[in-house]
């Protein structure tokens, strides 16, 4: 399929070289055409792609690939690489007027975000104890004005409008006067969605940027924006001179090459991500994870922090160790559930993971929360003693939890016979887990969700 | 004759104005994407690897789609072999020929499908920010200068000013608007409307969603419950469901008609934004790689500026240039 992982891609090529041991250049070209269908695939712009491949070629072609034993992984470490760096390396954060108000212009297409993600880098602002006002300057738009007031309205920020009648140039000029006899240290311009190729709204806020001089100017892109993402950025960035980009419907299932054809034709840093529907779902950007996802491998970054945030240290480490020796019970089922509860929603922490789109598109495969639940009855209806030595759960026991837990003996024998084969599959897992450390233990993961067409959860 | 003579013909019986409206909305596309693959196929005087990779990139470059594109590549290779063509002047024909038979599709174009006795309701669904209520607006106007009665429905009850954009519009079009408080069911709105639809004896009833992204299964849950509301209301509707498409979108716009095909049973396709910029290509990956019609496309900011789409137009806005080389070289050979 069309989304499948590049480094799944590339095991392919690399895959049928087994037995020959020895890589040769036409090997890295074909592995070189793939990276290129992934990236195009992911909507990078073609001449981006062309001259990241012609770069990657350069290194890749050296005697380290050549001589690896696993070629594809050498290749992957190499795009990797360089794909985060021209992401923009490290995180930047927003501008700082030495002098307050600092002023923040935004500029996009319609239908971008740009309100929207004026109202959520309020929120954002705010949390940090500044305080910003927003100046409404879309005047084209229907109630364009109403939506900044109500945004703002949630957040208790005030909003700037002289309504759709006046120019939007005024309304910058007055708000930004405004906010300096108020004492608001930012100002958030918001501005009608506009083409690059329409001239006159062009010149207008050519107009609004010249009349109150911007310490910030970010071009606000939706990550879904394909080949179109590179004439966009350079037409904004020429008649405005862009500071920043700000990704948009990140949290979509959109692989965003748009990202890479920005950053490369601006140089500006990408600096915020837009990751939902609500007002606080604003991250800054993160170079590393973006080029994992660009290339299709997931984003396991974001996954270990956010488990790092949640999870209980000691606790971890303590499941560790029962994973490995496989002395695991029912006590501990729950425990984790509760861990992996409290990291978030179960779809959003699989998307997170490699192989696992490829997963979620199977019509078998769906999680259901409320089968968690019941599953957390089942074993929550057991006693001490059964939930320490689940073996000693017979028959008259299994209709007992039936009953306690408004399941059925079906499901009680279903999640007993699956907790057996998740303790086997946590042996083979911590074997595989054991010296080779954590590389080993992604490889264990990709073979448990990728590989395996029977695992099944134990829910 | 030739294939653009015939296109010709079968485009002439239109209005001008709305050929004009073709060639105008897709001027960009054409310059981008037809104005490259044309100097192409004259600057390059061999058929080689080099000139199948610019090719490839032009056509990617219009967002016409990997897939697509590798396909359609590999076709004319097979063709080069077979036919044993050398020169790119001879391959051009052929190539055009394939492109036009991609966008005509197999099926004829439908218009939509409205309810002979009684109301049309037709759902709009979509991402966020692709231009539903703005798309709504322009239906609304184009319906109410047939003469029609119209009512909208404000599904959006999530976004903020959502409500309001559409009764603006409502205000702009003359026509009323059933809203609720933001910030409630949107399926219950639907069955307000459905329900004042019927006592006011409306002949379109047009409903607006929030945008949503496919990927979220519990919203893509609340538009199956829309629908079912609609449905029980009124059976046989919603008659048209269509999804908007923004045509700047890559990639992805695939897996959108994909996904909200599957969930909210979409009959069919409108791509709006196709103006100014050099998308057009996207239509070309939609018709080979989804079997949904494109049933309208947004060519212009203005209220008349939505338009049925016509494949014979779309082609001819934007192969005309191509077309008139075939038509001298043909009458060449006659």
């Amino acid at each position: 399929m069309a989304f499948e992982g590049l480094s799944t891609r590339l095991q392919n090529v690399f895959g049928k070289l087994k037995g020959r041991g020895k890589v040769t250049e036409d090997d890295v070209n074909e592995a070189m055409r793939e990276v290129r269908l992934a990236m195009l695939e992911a909507d990078v712009n073609f001449k981006v792609v062309k001259d990241f491949i012609a770069k990657v070629k350069e290194k890749a072609t050296g005697l380290e690939v050549v001589k690896s034993f696993t070629p594809a992984m050498v290749i992957i470490d190499i795009v990797n690489k360089e794909l985060t760096e021209l992401m923009g390396g490290t995180q930047e954060k927003l501008a700082k007027a030495s002098k307050p108000p600092t002023v923040i212009l935004m500029a996009g297409l319609q239908g971008a975000g740009k309100t929207t993600l004026t109202g959520k880098l309020a929120k954002l602002l705010q949390s940090q104890n500044h305080k910003p006002l927003l100046v409404a300057g879309d005047i084209y738009r229907p109630a364009a004005i109403k939506q900044l007031q109500v945004l703002g309205g949630q957040i208790d920020v005030p909003v700037f409008t002289l309504g759709d009648q006046v120019s939007p140039v005024e309304i910058a000029k007055q708000g930004v006067q405004l906010a300096k006899e108020q004492g608001n240290d930012y100002v958030l311009i918001d501005t009608a969605g506009r083409l690059q190729i329409d001239a006159e709204l062009m010149q207008e806020i050519k107009d609004i940027h010249s009349a109150v001089n911007p310490d910030e100017v970010l071009l606000v892109v939706d990550a879904m924006t394909g080949q179109e993402a590179v004439n966009v950025a350079q037409s904004f960035h020429e008649q405005l001179a862009l500071t920043g980009v700000v990704l948009t419907k990140l949290d979509g299932d959109t692989r965003g090459g748009a990202a890479l054809s920005v950053k490369a034709v601006t140089g500006c840093p990408i600096k915020f991500a837009s990751t939902g529907e609500k007002i606080d779902q604003l991250e800054a950007f993160h170079p590393d994870r973006m080029a994992s996802r660009i290339l299709g491998m997931g984003d396991m970054l974001s996954l270990i922090e956010k488990a790092q945030t949640n999870m209980d240290a000691e606790k971890a480490a303590e499941m560790e160790r029962k994973m490995r020796t496989a002395d695991f019970t029912f006590d501990d089922f729950l425990e984790q559930m509760e861990q992996v509860r409290k990291m978030g929603p179960l779809d959003q922490l699989l998307d997170m993971m490699p192989g696992m789109n490829k997963l979620k598109g199977n019509p078998n495969f769906k999680i259901d929360e409320k089968q968690i639940a019941r599953t957390e009855a089942i074993a929550k209806s057991m006693t001490k003693v059964e939930k320490k030595k689940p073996d000693i759960i017979n028959y008259s026991r299994r209709k007992r939890i039936a009953a306690g837990s408004g399941t059925t003996l079906a499901d009680v024998n279903r999640l007993l016979k699956q907790f057996e084969d998740m303790k086997k599959m946590m042996k083979q897992f911590s074997g595989m887990m054991g010296p080779k450390g954590p590389k080993g233990g992604m490889k264990a993961m990709k073979n448990m969700f990728g590989g395996g067409k029977n695992m099944k959860f134990p829910f | 004759m030739s294939f653009f003579k015939r296109l010709k013909e079968s485009i002439a019986s239109k209005t001008e104005a709305v050929t004009s409206k073709f060639r105008e909305g897709l001027a960009k596309t054409r310059e981008a994407f037809v104005g490259k693959v044309a100097e192409l196929f004259s600057r390059r005087k061999k058929i080689d690897e080099e000139f199948f990779e610019e090719l490839e990139e032009i056509l990617i470059g219009a967002d016409v789609g990997v897939n697509t594109v590798m396909g359609l590549i590999d076709e004319l290779r097979d063709e080069v072999k077979k036919r044993k063509i050398e020169l790119p002047s001879e391959l051009q024909p052929i190539m055009s020929e394939k492109l036009v038979a991609m966008l005509q599709g197999s099926s004829q174009e439908i218009g939509i499908n409205e309810n002979p006795n009684g109301i049309t309701v037709i759902l709009f669904v979509g991402v966020n920010g692709v231009g539903k209520t703005t798309t709504i607006g322009k239906l609304a106007w184009k319906y109410k200068q047939q003469g029609k009665k119209v009512l909208l429905a404000a599904g959006d009850t999530f976004r903020a000013g959502a409500i309001e954009q559409l009764e603006v519009w409502g205000g702009r079009v003359g026509v009323d608007v059933i809203k609720q408080e933001s910030g409630s069911d949107p399926a219950a709105v639907m069955f307000d409307a459905v329900q004042a639809a019927k006592r006011q004896n409306v002949d379109v009833l047009i409903c607006d969603t929030a945008g949503r992204l496919q990927n979220k299964s519990n919203l893509m849950e609340e538009l199956a419950k829309i629908h079912r509301v609609i449905q029980r209301e009124i059976p046989g509707a919603p008659h048209e469901t269509l999804l908007v498409l923004d045509a700047t979108t890559g990639q992805n716009a695939l897996q959108q008609a994909k996904m909200f095909g599957e969930k909210s049973g979409v009959t069919g396709l409108v791509l709006t934004k196709l103006d100014g910029t050099a998308k057009g290509g996207i239509v070309i990956a939609i018709r080979n790689e989804l079997s949904l019609p494109v049933k309208f496309v947004g060519l212009g900011e203005k209220m008349d500026d939505l338009q049925h789409f016509d494949a014979d137009q779309f082609v001819h806005a934007l192969f005309a240039d191509l077309a008139g080389k075939d038509e001298s070289e043909d009458t060449e050979a006659e």
